[in-house]
């Protein structure tokens, strides 16, 4: 984590900062979910407690601990209280793995006389070397919140959602899975923070052993892989149970699935982690397909050496780079974000032999297609033809 | 290893912050008097006739084993989609396509299959 004490310290409190970062996206994503739905379905919303109903946000919070705690008589009491709990790990480990702006360098300085430094502070909670896998690897283990909160809640209605749920999740999870082996090929990269380094400057590829350079687009895996990036869209969206794919807590035919039993503040946790799980893949999505968080033909040292150019010092223009790129990274977040929304405010639901159709016998075979042909084109493209 | 200690850490401190959140809501949330009618499971208006942890659709054990199957199936191309630039650059390009293919014709013959054999219908 660090060299020295100071080292580990921001490190830490760095990893805590993006956590409760998207603890505190949440309630203005339930914000912007109900008045997104209000705009579609022409209402308002909710507008009374205070500017444009945000404070709402607040008195939902309090709302949702001053709930009576309840547990039913007949349910696991240990998995019943562990449930919510493992629902909000895997979306914070799993986002403290992407990268969300460039790295911060800091020139050595004297502090309490001791000099500290130079460091080199990541803009994500901790950079993995197996990136791409492990982000996998965590995020999927929600399924097992879903499974334990509709066993330890016995009740058939939260077993049926917890079932159905775990059982589109897994049926997703290998489009998903195949869908970026399409990515790994273009960019030969299990790490997030190469293969956004990868996509800076404008799109250039190899054509039959030369390269070719398209000055006015920039160089964004959308352009090597749209039929991958449309199949992870879709993928993520079964993956985080949200409309078309909510088969789990259809609440016409079972109340509310897997958290039927839930109430209050534990309840609030499940939806920490469905909209952390979102902002994953909205974080995914970004970086794969639409250049993480680089602004399109401009270089981070460009936007350095503006700071620098100002009169800021090294470590200053370092971190003034690092925010504004931050800014945009979170620009192109909050477009997918608001894409979740807006999808489930106009699809209707599927039927739940429908959904297992699509996602084996649609999507499977067309992610494998996106495999093949990529692996051929690649394989053309790149190979010295002279 | 060492990587992954600012994991284990960041997990300690998530799960923390869950058990503070209930335990918060247990003391804040007002306290009534359990009953029989309040503790029972949620239904609607019915006595519960059963416990839960009886019977399962066996399709959900067959989706369970398939996913198993393919899913280490996809895992096996990650790596090969990593070095795949690598044996291209080193003029190998055909020689680890075609050791894939082999696979992929194998997985793609599996999956047709199992479309063919109804495996994958949902009744």
């Amino acid at each position: 984590m660090g060299t020295d004490i100071l080292e580990i310290s921001i490190n830490f409190a760095k990893m805590v900062a993006i956590f409760l970062l998207m603890v505190q996206l949440v309630p203005l994503l339930v914000w912007v979910e109900r008045r997104g739905s209000a705009l579609i379905q022409n209402r308002l919303g909710p507008n009374r407690v205070g500017p444009l109903g945000l404070t709402q946000l607040l008195a939902d919070a309090v709302k949702f601990l001053t709930k009576e705690e309840f547990v039913p008589a007949k349910s696991h009491r240990f998995l019943f209280y562990l449930a919510p709990i493992v629902a909000l790990l895997p979306a914070a480990v799993a986002f403290n793995a992407i990268p969300l702006s460039h790295p911060i360098e800091v020139e050595a300085f004297e502090w309490l006389g001791h000099t500290w430094g130079p460091y080199t502070f990541l803009f994500q909670g901790y950079e993995i070397g197996i990136g791409i896998v492990f982000v996998l690897g965590v995020s999927s283990l929600a399924a097992y919140a879903l499974l334990l909160a509709g066993w330890a809640s016995d009740n058939k209605y939260s077993l049926i959602g917890a079932l159905r749920a775990s059982a589109q999740m897994i049926s997703y999870e290998l489009a998903l899975g195949l869908s970026i082996v399409g990515i790994l090929l273009v960019f030969n990269t299990f790490s997030f923070s190469e293969m956004v380094s990868q996509q800076v400057g404008p799109l250039s590829f190899m054509f039959f052993g030369q390269e070719v350079s398209i000055p006015f687009l920039p160089n964004w895996g959308i352009f090597f892989q749209p039929l991958g990036a449309i199949l992870l869209l879709a993928a993520v969206f079964a993956e985080t149970n949200r409309l078309p794919f909510d088969l789990p807590e259809a609440e016409a035919e079972l109340v509310a699935g897997y958290h039927t039993e839930y109430g209050g503040i534990k309840m609030n946790m499940f939806y920490i982690g469905e909209y952390g799980h979102m902002l994953v893949a909205s974080a995914l999505m970004v970086t794969f397909y639409f250049g993480g968080y680089h602004i399109p033909f401009i270089t981070p040292d460009q936007i350095n050496e503006f700071f620098s150019g100002r009169g800021h010092g090294a470590t200053q223009a370092s971190l003034l780079t690092a925010l504004v790129l931050h800014l945009s990274f979170f620009a192109k977040i909050a477009v997918f974000l608001w894409v979740f929304v807006w999808v489930r405010w106009t699809l209707p639901r599927f039927r739940y032999d429908q959904l297992m159709d699509l996602g084996w016998k649609t999507m499977l075979p067309w992610a494998l297609a996106n495999t093949i042909i990529t692996a051929i084109l690649v394989l053309m493209m790149r190979s010295s033809w002279s | 290893m060492y990587q992954l200690v600012p994991v284990l850490a960041l997990s300690v401190f998530v799960a923390l912050f869950g058990l503070l959140l209930v335990f918060l809501a247990s003391r804040f949330g007002p306290r009534t008097k359990p009953s029989a009618v309040k503790q029972s499971s949620y239904e609607c208006g019915l006595e519960v006739e059963k416990s839960t942890t009886t019977k399962i659709p066996i399709k959900y054990y067959l989706t369970a084993i398939l996913f198993i199957l393919f899913d280490i199936e996809i895992i096996f191309m990650y790596p090969w989609a990593l070095a795949f630039g690598d044996f291209i650059q080193a003029g190998h390009g055909l020689y680890i396509f075609s050791a894939m293919g082999v696979f992929l014709a194998i997985f793609v013959f599996g999956l047709f299959w199992e479309i063919k054999s109804r495996a994958l219908d949902w009744d």
